[in-house]
Order: structure tokens, then C-alpha cells, then sequence
């Protein structure tokens, strides 16, 4: 099993060189300097030329890519222009609260999911099925921005059951009340994000029960005296929920994709509202910064996935 | 023929397959018997419902799109009658079957003992360690060389002869008094093929099982089979000893199948072929012979308005009266059609 690891981990060390660098390139070839915005318009051109060759603006590419790597390697990612600070610590203060409110989807994701899925091929053809079939195809041709308006709207602003912003109230104490306060902010954005992601996972879901219905194996358990309950549990479903395993490592980076609608509308302090603002304020620092570790998070998501299917897919695995 | 030692009759039993609504038989009113210590082959060509009426005996179609009439009793019990709850307790432990496709009919996520010893989890009081004895002692008669390497392995890791040897021990697991066997050597090569028939012969006589074999090769029934039932569009139109069919075949049909199977001293011939398709389950004729469209040649005069049965003594029957005076176009020195 790790030797399936260790060789999909070396696969994603040429994939993490190429991505830097495309980050890197990318982030060179935005038009637009660091400096001009926030010196004097009336200053010297000298002297933003000077600041820029302090910088090592000047620098042949392939030498600036270098020394990025080399600071990356030490936790420097530079300072953030817009916020003066480093953007490290900036961005980690900001991945908690992305933590949070993404595995909290996730969890109601598959909560939601799992048994709709199950429920609907099961009852193949029935009315539940076609309720739920009806649900998933509405929900997935609405964009997930306008379910999230639609969201804050009904319960933020009509019921007023849920705050509408932020991520912690300003009057919460800490210990407990910050805690439920925390909680209570990520409740709205959790569950509508929970309910878009279960569209996917249903749909996926119930298309591999109904093709583990009807195959031979299952029939071979049917043959053999099972009851209808156990072929279920023990064949129809343990192999179904396989792919499912594996896509989840796919659906975490997903909805850290997602965070990024997401956190903008609930204004919700994480790293996707930080990536919009930085690309506002031409923050490139931090927008290179957030684009090589959304791209690495998407490396390890898939990474995850396959791990995932090697663990619970005896037929993939190295020996 | 003595009625105790059939275990098995199957009278009358159609089943109908519903199809954009309606119902469609894609087996009529099939009847035949097994006995004890016999390996009862149904041939023909594919579509002809073998497997229908295999699946029929293990009550494994889906109520809401099938149609079920008749009686199949097994042992004194009519199995048509019974919940499912109630067939699980025969499926499994007095019924086993073998599947034809033995590379999609394992869980390939479950290692071959956990599969073979899940039938014994529902039909045996077997502690695990008796349930493991068993397991070693079923694919050592299976014939695998390594039961306990096999054991440990997922079925992925198992070539094709060794799945469909899993698959028998799967079957015979709780000794069953009937096997059905639905063309458990097709996706099999040659040799394996004939060293999985011996596995089923030795099994059998040493269960004291009855086998209904289902497949469309006759080479196979030939080195088996105690008794053949010829199967075309869901009826059976011949069934006799294996000596009666193949030495002297009666319904066109049969003769047909029979003269369009290789011959190793015959190498010259070109093999027959018999015109046309088994007619597909909206297409099926419901009245006079059901292969009469594909011998053409033959005038209606020599067809039954409604085919029977007919007993042609020892066992021998053949359906309709025109196998009377069959003879392929060819062999009258007559016209090709």
C-alpha cells in the first residue's frame, strides 16, 4: 500500500515545479508594478526605478524564480503590499477560518448525500427517486452564487436567522461563546455550500448503485441466499460508495474553489475573499502566494483521492 | 419413471418479461424433471430463454417486471409460492448456481474466502474456523492448488479458470441437491473448459447432486449430459437421453443444431447454417411451430396448428409431427432456398 503512496507522491513533485513556475510567470507577465500605486504620483521615475531594482525587479527571470523558491522553502512569502504584513502569517490567520467552514460543508455534504443517493437508487423509479432526481437537477442548473443570494436573502435577511457576515461576532467572549459564535457564522454558508456539493455526490452516487443493481456479483450474492438487506449493505453499497471514497479527496479541493464565491458573498474572513481583494489591489504577493497554494491544495486533493482508492480498491494497489 | 426420485418438476412454468408494458413470454410452459445423480442438459441457440428459465428456478427476476406462472417443486415444495425470505433459505444451501461469466460474477472487492464463506454465514451453524476448514476443503475439490494462497486472494488476481472454480466452490458450499450450471465453461478456454466439467461430474457423483447444465455447446453436452432438453423460443421441442439425441435426433430443430457442429473426420464440409435469427421476445410467434420460419422448404401441411409434445417411447419426445418427414433441402438433392 505506501509504495502506491510513495509513488504517487514522487509523480506530484515534477507537477509541483511546473505549477511554481507557471505561478511565478504568470504573476510576471500581470501588467502593472507594486510600486506606482503607492508612491507619490509627482515623485521621481528614478526613484521608483531604484525601488524596483532594490526589489530585484530588474533581474532576469530564471534568478527572480530562484530566489522566490528559495524564500518559499524558508515560509517567506513576501510581505503583502496592501497590508504591510508578511503574507504567511496573513494567510494562515485567514486558512483557519477556509478550514473550518470547508470541512464543515464537507461533513454535511456527504450527511446530506449519502443516504439521498442510496435512498433514490434503491427506490429506483419511484417517487422519492424522482423528488430527489428533480432537487439535484435544479439545484445543479442554478449558479452557486445566485443560491447563495437566494440563501443570505431567505434566512439572513427575510427570517433573520443567520448573520449575513463575518466570521465571529465582534461582542463574542472568548472559550465557549466564541466557539458558538464561530459556529454560527460558518451554519449558513455550511449548508448552502453543503447543499450545492451534494448535487454531485447524488447524482454520482445513485448512478453506481443502480449499476451495482444489476450486476453479476450481486446477483451471484442473490444466488447464494442473502437477504435482499445484506446484499445491500455488504455488496451494493460497500462498492458504490468506492468511487465515492476516491472523489472526495477531489470534492475538498472543490470547495476550497468554492470558498472563493463562497466567502465573498457571506463577506466570511478566509482565504477566498483574501484572493479576491488581493486581485482588487494588484497584491501580487499574496495572489502568487494564494494561486501556488490553491494549486498545491488541488495536487494534494487528488493525491488524497488516490490514496483513498488505494486503501478501499484492493485492484489498484502495487504490490 | 419413478416420481421419487425426481427432486425437481418444473410444470408448465412461463415467464413473461414485461416490455414497455405489456407482457412477453420468454418462456412458455416448460416442463421437465431432474433427478438425483443426473446432469440434465438445455441447449440451444442464444435467446432461446436456457437462462430465463434458470433464473426462474432461483426465483432471481424482479417481480414488479416479470410474470411467473406454473409450479417448480423442489423436493415437495412449490418455490414459485415463496417470499423471497423463503427462497433464501433454499437458494444457497439446496440450489446452487453457477454463473457464466465468471470474470463479473465475483465481488471484486471481497477475497475469495469471504465470498465462498458468506454462503455458509447464511445457511450453516458453522463456527469460522469450521467455516475456513470448509473453504480449504471446497477449493481443494475444485481443484486449486494453493487453497490457502487462493483464499487470501481478490478475485482480480484469479485467471479465468480459477474464478469460475471459485464460483463452483461458491455453489456447492452447503451441498446442494440441485446445481445449475448456466454455461459455466463459455468464457473458458478448451482445456479448462473440459478440467471444469470434470470438477462438475466428480462433484456430482460425489453429492449425489442433480445438474441442469445450461449451454449452446453441444460438444460439451455430449461429454456430460445424462439427459438433453432441446430449448427453441422458449419452448422445449426435444428432450431424451443423451444416446436418443445425438444418435437419433428427431425434431428438425435438433437436427439442425447437430449438423451445424463441427466434425473432426468431416473436414471438408462446410458447416450448416441454420437461416435466420431466434425471433426476438416481441416477434415471438404464439401460435404453430416456433422454427418453422426458419425452415422454410417445409410445406405447413407437415406443422401442428398447435405443436404438442409427442412421446416417442423411453423417455424421447419431440414437439410437432413435422419431424416425421424433415429433410434438409441439400440432403432431398432438392432446391436451396
Amino acid at each position: 500500500m505506501w509504495k502506491t503512496v510513495l509513488r504517487r507522491i514522487m509523480i506530484m513533485i515534477p507537477e509541483v515545479i511546473i505549477l511554481s513556475l507557471l505561478v511565478f510567470l504568470l504573476a510576471k507577465a500581470m501588467p502593472g508594478d507594486p510600486f506606482t500605486g503607492s508612491i507619490n504620483p509627482k515623485a521621481d521615475p528614478a526613484q521608483l526605478h531604484h525601488l524596483m531594482e532594490m526589489n530585484g525587479l530588474y533581474d532576469p527571470w530564471y534568478q527572480q524564480y530562484w530566489n522566490w523558491v528559495v524564500h518559499l522553502f524558508h515560509g517567506n512569502l513576501g510581505n503583502s503590499y496592501q497590508y504591510q504584513e508578511p503574507v504567511a502569517r496573513l494567510i494562515s490567520s485567514r486558512a483557519v477560518n477556509t478550514l473550518w467552514l470547508a470541512l464543515f460543508t464537507t461533513v454535511l455534504t456527504y450527511c446530506f448525500a449519502l443516504p439521498m443517493g442510496m435512498y433514490a437508487a434503491k427506490h429506483e423509479g419511484k417517487l422519492p427517486d424522482t423528488i430527489i432526481r428533480f432537487y439535484t437537477y435544479i439545484t445543479y442548473s442554478i449558479p452557486f452564487f445566485v443560491i447563495l443570494v437566494i440563501g443570505i436573502w431567505i434566512f439572513g435577511y427575510v427570517l433573520g436567522w443567520f448573520p449575513t457576515t463575518g466570521s465571529i461576532s465582534s461582542t463574542a467572549n472568548p472559550g465557549i461563546s466564541s466557539a458558538g459564535s464561530r459556529l454560527y457564522h460558518i451554519l449558513l454558508p455550511g449548508i448552502m455550500g453543503a447543499l450545492f456539493g451534494t448535487v454531485n455526490v447524488v447524482q454520482y452516487l445513485r448512478s453506481e448503485v443502480i449499476d451495482a443493481k444489476r450486476s453479476d456479483y450481486v446477483r451471484t450474492a442473490r444466488s447464494k441466499g442473502v437477504p435482499e438487506a445484506d446484499v445491500y449493505k455488504h455488496h451494493i453499497f460497500r462498492n458504490s460508495l468506492l468511487p465515492i471514497a476516491a472523489f472526495a479527496g477531489y470534492s475538498i479541493t472543490g470547495l476550497l474553489n468554492g470558498s472563493i464565491f463562497t466567502e465573498t458573498i457571506f463577506s466570511y474572513p478566509g482565504m477566498g475573499l483574501l484572493f479576491i481583494n488581493s486581485i482588487n489591489y494588484r497584491d501580487y504577493t499574496v495572489i502568487t502566494a494564494l494561486v501556488l497554494i490553491y494549486g498545491i491544495l488541488n495536487l494534494l486533493g487528488t493525491l488524497l483521492s488516490d490514496i483513498i482508492l488505494s486503501i478501499v480498491d484492493p485492484r489498484i494497489r502495487i504490490e | 419413471m419413478e416420481t421419487t426420485s425426481n427432486f425437481l418438476n418444473i410444470k408448465d412454468v412461463s415467464t413473461a418479461f414485461k416490455i414497455n408494458g405489456k407482457y412477453y413470454d420468454a418462456i412458455s410452459h416448460v416442463n421437465l424433471e431432474v433427478n438425483h445423480d443426473e446432469i440434465l442438459a438445455i441447449v440451444g441457440e442464444s435467446g432461446c430463454g436456457k437462462s430465463t428459465l434458470a433464473t426462474t428456478i432461483m426465483g432471481l427476476h424482479n417481480p414488479a417486471e416479470t410474470k411467473i406462472t406454473g409450479t417448480v417443486d423442489f423436493e415437495g415444495t412449490d418455490l414459485l409460492k415463496l417470499d423471497e425470505k423463503g427462497y433464501n433459505k433454499f437458494r444457497g444451501s439446496k440450489i446452487g448456481m453457477i454463473f457464466q461469466d465468471p470474470l463479473s460474477a465475483l465481488n471484486p472487492l471481497k477475497r475469495v474466502e469471504a465470498q465462498i464463506s458468506e454462503v455458509m454465514d447464511y445457511h450453516t451453524d458453522f463456527t469460522a474456523e469450521q467455516k475456513h476448514d470448509r473453504v480449504m476443503e471446497l477449493l481443494d475439490q475444485v481443484g486449486i492448488d494453493n487453497p490457502k494462497r487462493t483464499a487470501r486472494q481478490f478475485p482480480h488476481e484469479l485467471s479465468g479458470g480459477m474464478r469460475q472454480r471459485v464460483i463452483i466452490a461458491i455453489a456447492i458450499a452447503c451441498k446442494p441437491d440441485l446445481i445449475i450450471a448456466d454455461e459455466p465453461t463459455t468464457a473458458l478456454d478448451v482445456t479448462i473448459q473440459a478440467q471444469i466439467l470434470d470438477v462438475l461430474r466428480d462433484i456430482q457423483k460425489e453429492n449425489h447432486a442433480g445438474i441442469i447444465l445450461i449451454t449452446h455447446d453441444l460438444g460439451v453436452v455430449a461429454e456430460t449430459a445424462d439427459r438433453v432438453a432441446v430449448m427453441y423460443a422458449g419452448q422445449i421441442v426435444e428432450e431424451g437421453s443423451a444416446e436418443q439425441i445425438f444418435n437419433s435426433p428427431k425434431h428438425p430443430y435438433t437436427r439442425s443444431l447437430l449438423r451445424s457442429m463441427p466434425q473432426i473426420d468431416k473436414q471438408d464440409d462446410d458447416l450448416y447454417v441454420i437461416q435466420g435469427n431466434v425471433p426476438s421476445l416481441q416477434k415471438m410467434p404464439t401460435t404453430g411451430d416456433r422454427f418453422a420460419p426458419r425452415t422454410p422448404w417445409v410445406p405447413a401441411s407437415e406443422h401442428e396448428a398447435d405443436p404438442k409434445m409427442h412421446d416417442l417411447g423411453d423417455g424421447h419426445e419431440v414437439r410437432c409431427t413435422c419431424y416425421k418427414n424433415f429433410e434438409f433441402p441439400d440432403q432431398q438433392g432438392g432446391v436451396k432456398s
